[in-house]
This record gives structure tokens, sequence and C-alpha cells, in this order.
């Protein structure tokens, strides 16, 4: 049974229909990279998958369970979906350690020296246990996303979606956030990720997804598809972002 | 005749001036207290427009931001009692600064809670935080950081506002300068010392509340 | 002696005491603004004195209560050989009250234009008034113009403290009739009912005019 299922998805925005019928299944241990232009529904696609937008047609499933509206559905869901964004979103007023203790402690009520235990452990994977008193406006970017990846895992999540997690830091932050990636793929943990760090999707990624006008337009593994794209759009993007 | 200042007809009477100002300071905390709780009801209600309470606070906040204070203080003090409500001097005074800064602190905390950024939203969402716990834990404090220089002023305003309760005869500062000046007939050295009195606690307010700000709402100092 | 007061001779005397408090509101507002244009002007001028002058004017009007400001005034003037009357006491203190928060709120208006403002027109060889009078000034105005009808309410809510040193307007006489007819609810309430219908139509057209201004911005 495939952990993430989607069939037939749609969505809207007002009258911009921006998912037309998606299809897409990911398996446990997937690494899954998301791309295409700006607007092609992407990053859309990634956000249903945890809820921040609802589908309006098709069916979602996540470890078998179905989502639907209501809220408590969403929670168990999310407790299963780890979500990492462009811009962190760290909270702000928190050390790194509260950022991190925040959702084991108040959504699944774990004790507070269990909570710590495992933040500190988080941190340590992401390399940054020793940052645990520190604020987040004290770290680099680079810093602050890898804080943003220790809390998405401190839940425990069986999959985590990653949302353009590298475009907006500096070039020679980049790679120390793909290096965390690079390592959970590598210990097994499901991965779908909107990205524009092309060799580093067909480096990690075991399936490439390109979206086009709100569709999956080609896909397949990625070193397959790179190197021998089927379809005139996928050549065309693959040259724009090379060119670039 | 050129007139002759006589400070010395005020200072005889400093115990009364200092127990004034702490009456007014004591009245200033509690009305900012629970005016700042109230108004962190009203914003919520506001803010996520929940049914019934949102209008009340929506009229609530126009009737007492656009009548004033005196009028709210005379209202309460001698009009309720018609309807059956009666209280002490001082409850009226309190009741109507918590009334008066609760509408302020609704509009003023709305807007910080308003101002919060999406992503902090979406991030604790996707924590699978509700929105109770979103509320609490990542969006009531900096919301209160980004206001708080706004909610310092409006509680220096109410506290300033307070000199009118000496007119149901609370005895605050203002009170105990009418009282002296009936006595030594020094009306201006008088208000000349509370009104720097005054301009004191109006400085100090702002420091403690900077510091209370520093040390527990905006969560480190920098 | 007791006069039988019918609801509406309540009405038409707060009415009359309505009047005061629109002609004193003006007044305050009007020659307020007069005075707070001075003391802005001496707030951004390039003479520390001055600025430390209409700092520390602004600080001491914010500082301390209105009240205390009237008294001040009412009290102390008469000692220089002024006597005044509760009218003029008002408006005097009124004014300068309202100039210490207009010119402060301008001042805002002023510093939130681009420093680029005034380095874009120095390099073009304009002097401080020349500055002052074509490139930010018209700007400031624009900006300022939300929250100084905003201030209006505060000044027409002000004048309510004119009724303590016995100036008889809306609040006074609300207090008159509240003692005359026994029905301080009533009156009290229509009392608040006048000053609502003088500040709300200021406090939506100032929220229309704010908004006007972020969408053109």
């Amino acid at each position: 049974m495939s952990l993430v299922k989607l069939t037939g998805v749609h969505k809207h925005f007002g009258t911009n229909h921006v998912l037309k019928g998606v299809d897409l299944a990911v398996e446990q241990g997937d690494v899954v990279a998301l791309i295409g232009r700006s607007g092609s529904g992407k990053s859309t696609l990634l956000r249903t998958i945890n809820g921040l937008e609802r589908i309006d047609e098709g069916e979602l499933l996540v470890d078998g369970a179905a989502l639907h509206a209501g809220q408590g559905d969403l929670r168990a869901l999310r407790q299963k979906v780890g979500m990492i964004f462009q811009q962190f979103n760290l909270f702000p007023h928190l050390t790194v350690g509260e950022n991190v203790m925040l959702a084991p402690t108040v959504v699944k009520r774990r004790s507070k020296a269990e909570t710590e235990a495992l933040a500190r452990e988080m941190l340590d994977k992401v390399g940054l246990a020793d940052k645990f008193a520190s604020y987040p406006e004290q770290l680099s970017g680079g810093q602050q996303q890898r804080v943003a990846i220790a809390r998405a895992l401190a839940m425990q999540p069986r999959v985590l979606l990653c949302d353009e997690i590298t475009s907006a830091l500096d070039p020679e932050l980049v790679s120390e956030v793909l290096a965390v990636v690079r390592q959970l793929a590598r210990e097994g943990m499901t991965l779908i990720m909107v990205t524009h760090e092309m060799r580093f999707a067909r480096e990690v990624g075991n399936k490439l997804i390109f979206m086009h006008h709100g569709r999956i337009h080609e896909s397949g593994d990625p070193r397959e598809v790179f190197a021998d794209p089927r379809t005139p759009e996928l050549a065309n993007f693959i040259g724009a972002v090379q060119a670039h | 005749m050129a007139y002759r200042f006589d400070f010395a007809a005020v200072f005889q009477h400093s115990d009364l001036l200092l127990a004034g100002a702490g009456f007014t300071l004591a009245l200033t905390a509690v009305g900012a207290a629970a005016g700042i709780a109230l108004g962190i009801l009203g914003a919520v209600s506001r803010a996520w427009r929940l049914p019934l309470l949102n209008g009340l606070f929506g009229v609530y906040v126009e009737v007492i931001r656009n009548t004033p204070f005196l009028v709210q203080l005379f209202f309460i003090f001698f009009g309720l009692p018609a309807l059956g409500v009666k209280m002490t001097e001082w409850q009226a005074a309190v009741l109507a600064m918590v009334i008066n800064l609760g509408a302020y602190s609704t509009e003023i905390i709305r807007a910080g809670i308003q101002a919060t950024p999406r992503g902090q939203l979406e991030a604790a969402e996707s924590l699978a935080l509700t929105r109770l716990q979103a509320f609490r834990h990542v969006v009531l404090r900096p919301a209160l950081a980004r206001i708080w220089p706004a909610l310092n002023s409006q509680v220096i305003i109410v506290m300033l506002g307070s000199a009118v309760c000496s007119q149901i005869a609370t005895e605050e500062l203002t009170f105990a300068a009418n009282f002296i000046q009936s006595r030594n007939f020094r009306a201006f050295e008088t208000y000349l010392v509370t009104t720097a009195m005054y301009l004191f606690m109006a400085l100090l307010i702002r420091q403690v509340l900077a510091w209370v700000g520093r040390r527990f709402v905006i969560g480190r100092t920098r | 002696m007791l006069v039988q007061f019918t609801t509406w001779d309540v009405i038409r005397n707060l009415l009359e005491g309505g009047k005061w408090t629109l002609a004193l509101s003006l007044i305050a507002f009007v020659l307020g603004g007069l005075v707070g244009l001075l003391i802005l002007f001496a707030r951004i001028a390039r003479n520390r004195a001055l600025q430390a002058f209409a700092k520390g004017y602004i600080e001491v009007f914010q500082g301390t209560p209105l009240l205390m400001q009237l008294f001040l005034v009412f009290f102390g003037l008469p000692l220089i050989g002024l006597d005044v009357s509760p009218w003029f006491a008002a408006a005097l203190g009124l004014t300068l009250f309202t100039s210490a928060y207009l010119a402060e709120i301008w001042r805002g208006c002023v510093e939130a234009l681009p420093k680029g403002q005034w380095e874009a027109s120095e390099s073009l060889a304009l002097n401080y008034l020349q500055q002052m009078r074509h490139v930010i000034l018209p700007q400031a105005l624009r900006i300022a113009i939300p929250p100084t009808v905003g201030f209006s309410v505060q000044v027409v809510k002000g004048t309510a403290v004119a009724s303590i040193i016995g100036f008889a307007e809306l609040t006074k006489t609300g207090s008159m009739l509240a003692n005359a007819t026994f029905q301080p609810l009533l009156v009290f309430g229509l009392v608040a009912a006048g000053y609502f219908a003088l500040c709300f139509p200021l406090s939506l057209f100032a929220k229309r005019l704010e908004k006007k201004f972020h969408v053109a911005r």
C-alpha cells in the first residue's frame, strides 16, 4: 500500500484551476522531486498533502487514511506529515530547543524530560546540538532551516514535505541544508520535495515529477528523465534551468 | 504687587499627596491588568470573528472610543444605581478604567494578532497544533511584543485620565490635590506639584512597562 | 423650588451645552493645529535648543493629565493679573494640549518619509526651507490627514474635562440636569449619545481616509 496516494485531485483558487486531476503514489522510502515552472501547481500539490490547501475534488490517502475536511482528521494527518517551508517559519520568541519541543509537548503531551531528550537528539542529527538555547535570529539562514528540519522530525513523521527549502538561502548556505536532507534520504525517510536544485534531485531522488499547467506532465526515474526528456516542455524547462 | 510662591504650604501635606499617588498607581495597575486581559479576549473575538462576541465587542469598542471617559465614569457611578447596580467610588473608578482600556486594547491587540505572518500560522498548523494551541504558543506573545509600545502609551493615557475620578470622590492623587488646595488656598502651587508628580508617574510607568515587555513579552533582551 | 423637567427640556438643555462643546472643540482644534505647526517646526528644526524645547513641551503635555493642564491655566493666569473665565481657560488649555499631540503626530509623518527624499532634494541644492516647502511638507501632509482627523475625536472628548473647571458644555450641563431631574441614567445616557454623535462620524471618516491612503500607496 502506498504511503501517500492522490487520485484525481483538483484544486481551484477562485477561477484559477491550479490542479487539474493529479494522480500520484508515493511509497515508503521514496524520495520524490517535484519540479516545474512557477505557477505549475507544484507547491500547491505539496501543500495539499498536509492539508494546508483543501482539495476540491478527488481523493487523498496518507498511510491508508483518507483526508476529509474535519479538523480532527487533519490534525491526525499532520502528525504523520512533517513540513519544511521556504522561509523556515521558526517561532522567533522561542529558543531553538523550545521550537523543537513545542509540538511534542502540546500536541502529543509528552513529558518535558522526554521531549527535551528528543529535541536534543534531533538537533544533534542536524548538527546543531550546541544551539539549543539560542534564538532563531542569532542563527544563519542555513542553521535556521536545519532547526526547522529538526522541529519537523521531532514529531516523528512518516513523510516529510520540503517546499523549496533552499530557495531563501544565500548560495554558500545551501549545501549544509542539502547535506541534512541527503542523510535523511539515506536513512530511509520518505521525502517529497519541491526544488530547483536539479543536480540534487538527480542525485538523491528516485522519482521525478514534472508539473506543467496543473498536471503531472512527465515522471519517472530522475536520471533517465533528465537524460532523455520525452516531452518538449520538460526539455525546454531543463534547458532553461541549466542555462541559468 | 508680585505674587509670592509658597510651596511649603503644599509640602506640609506631602503625606496626602504620596498616598494619593499610591492610590493612582494602584488604580492604574488593576485597571491595566484587567483591561489588557479584556482586550485580549476582545481582540481574539474580533480577529477570529467569533459569533456574537465579534459583534458585541465591535459595538463596545466604538461606543467607548467615541465617548469621554468622564461621561463613562458618571454613567457608571451615577447612572447605574438607577438600575440597582450600586458600587463604591473605587469600584466605579476601576470598572470605568477597565472598560475604557479594554476597548482601546481590543483594537491595539487585534492589530498585533492580524499582523502575524502567514508562515507562522502554517508552521503551527503543519505541526498539528490546534487553533487555540497555536494562538497561545505561537501567536500571542509576538503579537503583544509587536504592539507593546502602543499598549504602553495607552496605559499611560488611562493613568492620566484617572485624574477625573476625583469628580466622583475617588481618593486618588487629584482628589488629594483638591483637598489640599481647599485648605491652603494655594491652588497653583498645589496643582503644579501634582502635575510634576503625574509626569514622574508617567515616566515611571513607561520604564516599568518597557521592562515588563523586555522581560516577559518580547522574550529576550537584545 | 422644584421645576419639573420633561425629557424634551433635558434634550433642549443638552443641545445648548452641546453647542459649547462643539465651539470649544473647533477652537481648540484650529488654534491647537496652528500652535502645533510651530511646535512641529521647532521639533524638526536643525537648531538643537529649539528641538529640545519642543521635545520637552510635547513630553510635558503628553505626560500630564489634561485636567491638571486646565487647572494650571485656570489658577495660574490670575497670578499674573489676568482674570480668566472658565471659557478662556478651557480654550487655552485645550489648545496647548492639542498642539502637543498634533505636533507629535505630524513629526511621525515627516519622519516616515524616506531619507532619500531629503538627500535627493539636498542634492538638487535646495536649502532647508525649500526642501520643507516643496518636498517634505507636501508629502507629509498627505499621510498626516488620517491621524489628524482621528485625533480630532480626542479633542472633542477632551472638552468634557473643561466641565470640571466650571465651563458649561455638554458634560457640565448633563451633571446639572442629572442633579435637577434625579434621572442620571437617562441624562448621562443622552450625554454619551451626544458625544457619540459628534465623534463617531469623525472616527469613521478617519478610518476611511486611512484605508484610502493605504490603497493609494
